[in-house]
């Protein structure tokens, strides 16, 4: 906590400065639940609206009659059970295979340093260099065909999966943390007879739990958001993802449904990050440069 | 595939721990090949997938430029699908279009985020939950905070009309109109994508030293001389660093503009660059052309990436 920012302690404790804080800290709050929550709350309100209401002039801030059933309804008619199921699959999976890959690369590069090493980290590296939205057009060409094995992987979860192990913000990201495990811990366990894997499962994976955590959660909600990549490789309706089904749905339903849909859609990451807020907040500057 | 986050500014080697001396010693060989045999097998897996999904989509991506497929064929095409999208009007108003949306996010989405994070660090109560409200639209799924704004900026039942109205202030058509639609695909993008700057600028805050405030203070300096001399010089390396990433990360605006206004928006004024990619590609199935328009915005970026790199490795070696 730092004790001095731009307005001196002594100007707040004088009943002038006193009344101004409290009074610009009262618009803030205010100004800010209004414009932050404020869009939430008349998402959740108009999904409880009757289609009559929800279309009339002036809006009403608070629904003459609550209709509970169009979250039913939309959870029904959109067939949301299984987007959101989906979605769930997809996420979890890229979050599985991210743990092993990038995880098993990190620590290879990090500690048992082959040969070239350098040269693959900077390689994954210059991936962060290209603009990802270039990489669409070729990616997509890909995945149509992938080369050697031939395989189109339209519509299966391979298309998430995998390109979701490239990551390599999150490989740089424990890299950094395996470097700041003591050399002479994993010597211990080599000096005991571990092998490497052996080591990383007792010795780097236990004391690593907090960077382990932030990548879950950035990998788990990188695939809730996601948008275009899913619309391209997903087409078939029965297997796209939240967003895109909403999207592809929405001007089929009556408005009331889809945003009570919305609403539904936005939960799962709204309750994940309520949870987890802390780390999600830590590792947003996580070993960002001082200022 | 999806925006680059925020913190790719750490995108940098790290400087080695310790170099690896190779001794030469009885058996040494056998036990550098079995220890490089092991540390290859854990990098395997990541290895195939970067391969496949994301070096070898690179050097597609430059040798596509090149091709296009006639009858079913893919020939050669050296320089023509660069003259082909140079020649296309929809080009030049997609790079208009582009400016303009980095130009009015870098006003919106740059200042705004840094000057909540300014008044944010003066208060001493709250502030988690401020914090918290801000990144709060970060977390929802794009298709989610887009319908919404796209109900808000609706000209008929919208809430933006009734606010304006009940103040006295004529009704906007919003996304339909020419003049207005981009800035209305701003102010959403704005909404949804500030709160991980926000909370950069915060942290970035808390790290100078209050020393400072005081001497400027003895000085003579009000708020705002305050900011100028000392909260910004502070704060310049992440100032200069979030800019950059603002600039690559709007160029490449896709998502906001094709949920509200299908991309190209009225007569065009919100089509993107990216968004005449995806045309290319995917509604004219003329890949060529996507592809040398990529490389148009890749080398444009290039040097934005290049910068940003540079200066982000001066500021970890401070």
């Amino acid at each position: 906590m730092s004790t001095r920012t731009l307005i001196s302690p002594a100007q707040l404790a004088r009943p002038r400065g006193k009344f101004l804080y409290w009074t610009a800290f009262t618009a803030v709050t205010v100004l800010f639940t209004l414009v932050f929550i404020g869009p939430l709350y008349w998402m959740v309100i108009s999904g409880l609206k009757s289609p009559q209401e929800f279309a009339q002039t002036p809006p009403t801030l608070i629904p003459d009659a609550v209709h509970p059933k169009n979250y039913a309804d939309a959870w029904g008619v959109m067939d949301l059970a299984k987007l959101l199921f989906n979605t769930l699959y997809y996420a979890f999976g890229a979050l599985a295979f991210q743990l092993v890959f990038d995880v098993a690369a990190a620590y290879s590069l990090s500690k048992l340093r082959p040969v070239f090493g350098k040269a693959i980290l900077g390689m994954m590296l210059l991936t962060l260099m290209i603009p990802a939205t270039v990489l669409v057009v070729p990616q997509y060409l890909t995945v149509l065909d992938v080369p050697v094995v031939e395989r189109n992987l339209i519509n299966s979860p391979w298309v998430i999966w995998l390109p979701s192990v490239t990551n390599a913000f999150n490989i740089f990201l424990l890299k950094r943390f395996f470097d700041s495990i003591p050399r002479e811990l994993l010597d211990a366990a080599a000096i005991d007879g571990a092998s490497s894997l052996r080591t990383l499962r007792s010795v780097v994976l236990p004391l690593s739990r907090p960077i382990l955590g932030v990548v879950s959660i950035f990998a788990v909600v990188a695939v809730w958001k996601d948008f275009l990549w899913p619309m391209l490789t997903l087409p078939d309706p029965g297997k796209q993802t939240v967003n895109v089904g909403i999207y592809s749905l929405a001007a089929s339903v009556s408005e009331n449904w889809l945003l009570a849909a919305l609403a539904i859609a936005s939960l799962p990451t709204l309750i994940i990050f309520l949870i987890f807020q802390r780390n999600i907040m830590s590792g947003l500057t996580a070993g960002s440069l001082k200022g | 595939m999806s925006a680059p986050t925020l913190s790719k500014r750490k995108a940098r080697p790290s400087a080695p721990t310790d170099s690896r001396a190779a001794r030469p010693e009885p058996g040494a060989f056998r036990q550098a090949l079995k220890r490089n045999l092991t540390a290859h097998a854990f990098l395997i897996g990541a290895l195939l997938c970067f391969s496949l999904f994301s070096w070898y989509p690179m050097v597609r991506e430059f040798i596509l430029a090149f091709q296009k497929t006639e009858n079913g064929e893919t020939v050669w095409a050296g320089w023509s699908n660069l003259t082909y999208i140079f020649n296309d009007p929809a080009f030049w108003q997609a790079w208009r279009n582009t400016l303009l949306f980095t130009a009015l996010a870098l006003v919106l989405g740059f200042a705004v985020p840094f000057a909540i994070a300014l008044i944010l660090n003066e208060f001493r109560h709250g502030r988690g939950y401020l914090r918290l409200l801000v990144y709060l639209p970060v977390m929802l799924p794009p298709v989610a905070s887009v319908l919404l704004f796209k109900y808000f900026y609706d000209p008929g039942y919208g809430l933006f009309n009734r606010i304006l109205e009940s103040v006295g202030l004529p009704g906007q058509a919003w996304l339909q109109d020419t003049d207005t639609a981009m800035l209305s695909v701003v102010v959403a993008a704005t909404w949804m994508n500030m709160g991980g700057a926000t909370l950069i600028y915060l942290a970035a805050l808390q790290s100078i030293p209050g020393e400072l405030y005081e001497a400027a203070e003895l000085d003579g300096a009000g708020v705002f001389r305050r900011i100028w001399h000392v909260t910004i010089p502070q704060t310049r390396l992440i100032l200069s660093l979030m800019l950059l990433l603002q600039i690559i990360a709007t160029m490449q605006v896709f998502v906001e503009p094709f949920l509200l206004t299908g991309g190209a928006g009225p007569e065009g004024a919100t089509l993107t660059v990216v968004h005449l990619i995806y045309q290319y590609a995917f509604t004219f199935n003329n890949y060529g052309s996507a592809a040398a328009l990529g490389l148009v915005l890749l080398v444009l970026l290039a040097g934005f990436s290049a910068a940003y790199a540079r200066l982000s490795r001066a500021g970890s070696e401070d």
